[in-house]
């Protein structure tokens, strides 16, 4: 090496030529361990909490408390006991939920993105609507559509559907003026212009508010089972949480964020699927699967 | 200022007798909301299997007198006429080019060069031009990219199959807006060598739109001036440089000649 570089000349020539960025050691550490780490660290923190009774133990399980009851409702999911048709039930009112929220959400997205009489007369209606406590309807969803199933799906929908309004909307938008006279130019009517530039190009924004909406309609079921009872997780905390099994609350809670996820991911799956052109941020691109 | 009147005997004074094809007449602009004249009685007649360019400082009106003649804004007053019919609207025997791409990315390059078939026509009749399609990708040196999407193309391939997109419906004219402006200048000037080598093989009648004084005179029959506010034209300048150009020939003592006459009429206009 030295004598390589000494054939270039100069005596003032610094032995070292090649530099690489430095990297804090921080950055370096794989992935997996990183986040085992912390939750590592998270749980230390709450067994501490724990030990030295910073909170009374009646409100704050103990993480192998929580743990071994996360194997309880486990194992009772698994046989198919009551938790898994609570569960089920739960499912259902997230699923409706969403797909009322979507194509509710796309309808009038459509009508407020594509025509001024959306823009200026229903959109601040709209608005109006969304800055209501959305959650202040559940009794009225309850009075309306009963104690079962139709109540929370409404409540799941209402919650939910305003993202995918601005989603479409705002995709709607997006086209871009010289994208806009080339279909001119190539002479196409407004369903195509909608249909073959504008729905395409306005996918990105849509299915941002589709990953809104999924995280917004579980929330949406699960306070409409608070709120207006019936058999879905929901109850079940609500049931555990009187009764002060907070280990059981807790991995209730840990199971209903899993169907959260779930839903999260399917969104973003298609996401990748259907608009595969589009390359998302860093941030969203490590949260999908 | 030595303003020659436009239409006849610019026309024949520059020697050209093919047959005209797009021919405009005492076409005039004024947009009546800001009470702004942007066009002012220009008359342009554009013969078959000629280059023409239009050159202007900015707000001249270029751009609206493009417009008009893609039949995207109807003139105040005046005649346009393409091969014998009043343009009304959008036709499909007009072809035009942007300063950008705008391929659609999810779409694969053959299927963005057919899609001016696909809007007028319906898909099959898109999937029935794909022969020609292919030809076409070939004729401006994108073979093997077809099925790409334009993602992985750059930006001066990005314009070729613009290129293609404009000549899929064979049109009578094609209007080009500043079209290689975006890309950086060694890749510009070769495209400019390309899109004459295009223009030349189909012998397509061609109107550019630029900023560029050596682009449009290496590249063109007739470079129009244009001055602003209202946009009319200044003069008619015939480019006697034989075919096809080089680049070699901007050091051509007549290019040059030619180049400075434009920046002559342009600078004047700035001082107005």
């Amino acid at each position: 090496m030295t004598q390589a570089h000494s054939t270039v000349g100069t005596a003032s020539m610094p032995e070292q030529t090649i530099w690489s960025e430095h990297v804090s050691w921080i950055d370096r550490v794989p992935r997996w361990v990183s986040m085992l780490t912390l939750l590592a660290g998270f749980l230390a923190v709450w067994q501490l909490v724990y030990i030295i009774e910073l909170v009374s133990p009646i409100i704050l399980p103990s993480p192998a408390e929580t743990i071994e009851d996360l194997f309880v409702v486990g194992r009772n999911l698994l046989t198919g006991d009551y938790m898994l048709h609570a569960l089920w039930v739960t499912t259902q009112e997230v699923l409706l939920g969403f797909i009322i929220a979507v194509a509710l959400g796309f309808a009038l997205g459509v009508l407020v993105g594509e025509t001024s009489f959306g823009e200026r007369a229903v959109m601040p209606y709209l608005v109006a609507v969304n800055t209501m406590p959305k959650v202040a309807f559940a009794p009225l969803f309850v009075s309306w559509l009963g104690f079962g199933i139709a109540s929370k799906v409404a409540l799941a929908a209402f919650i939910a559907f305003f993202p995918v309004i601005v989603g479409t909307a705002a995709g709607l938008h997006a086209a871009d003026p010289n994208a806009r006279m080339l279909f001119k130019t190539m002479g196409a009517n407004r369903w195509q212009t909608l249909v073959q530039l504008k729905l395409p190009i306005g996918m990105p924004h849509f299915f941002s508010g589709l990953k809104n909406a999924a995280v917004l309609v579980v929330v949406g079921a699960v306070v409409g089972e608070f709120l207006g009872g019936g058999k879905g997780f929901g109850e079940l905390i609500r049931v555990a949480a009187a009764q002060l099994d907070t280990p059981r609350v807790f991995s209730l809670i840990i199971y209903l964020s899993l169907l959260g996820l779930a839903t999260f991911w399917v969104v973003a799956w298609a996401q990748r699927r259907f608009v595969f052109w589009h390359k998302e941020s860093v941030t969203e691109e490590t949260l999908a699967p | 200022m030595a303003v020659l009147s436009m239409p006849g005997d610019a026309d024949s004074s520059v020697g050209l007798t093919g047959r005209p094809v797009y021919e405009l007449r005492g076409v005039s602009k004024t947009f009546a909301k800001r009470n702004v004249q942007a066009l002012d009685k220009v008359d342009l007649t554009l013969r078959e299997g000629t280059f023409s360019a239009i050159i202007g400082p900015s707000g001249c009106g270029k751009s609206t007198l493009l417009k008009i003649m893609a039949g995207l804004q109807p003139p105040s007053s005046g005649s346009v006429i393409l091969q014998g019919r009043p343009v009304l609207g959008p036709r499909r025997d007009i072809g035009m080019m942007f300063q950008q791409a705008t391929l659609f990315p999810w779409r694969t390059t053959i299927e963005n060069i057919v899609l001016p078939i696909e809007i007028r026509d319906g898909k099959a009749a898109a999937r029935a031009k794909y022969d020609q399609a292919r030809q076409l990708i070939d004729l401006v040196g994108l073979k093997g990219f077809e099925t790409v999407y334009p993602g992985e193309l750059s930006g001066g391939m990005a314009q070729r199959a613009a290129i293609c997109r404009m000549l899929i419906t064979e049109p009578a004219v094609l209007l080009l807006d500043e079209p290689f402006s975006a890309l950086d200048e060694l890749s510009r000037d070769f495209m400019n060598m390309e899109l004459q080598r295009i223009c030349l093989e189909r012998s397509a009648t061609s109107f550019l739109v630029t900023h560029s004084i050596p682009e449009a005179v290496i590249l063109s029959d007739i470079v129009y001036v244009m001055s602003p506010r209202p946009g009319r034209f200044v003069e008619a300048i015939t480019v006697d440089i034989p075919w096809p150009r080089t680049l070699d020939m901007m050091t051509d003592p007549r290019f040059g000649a030619l180049v400075h006459r434009i920046r002559g009429h342009l600078d004047k206009g700035a001082f107005q």
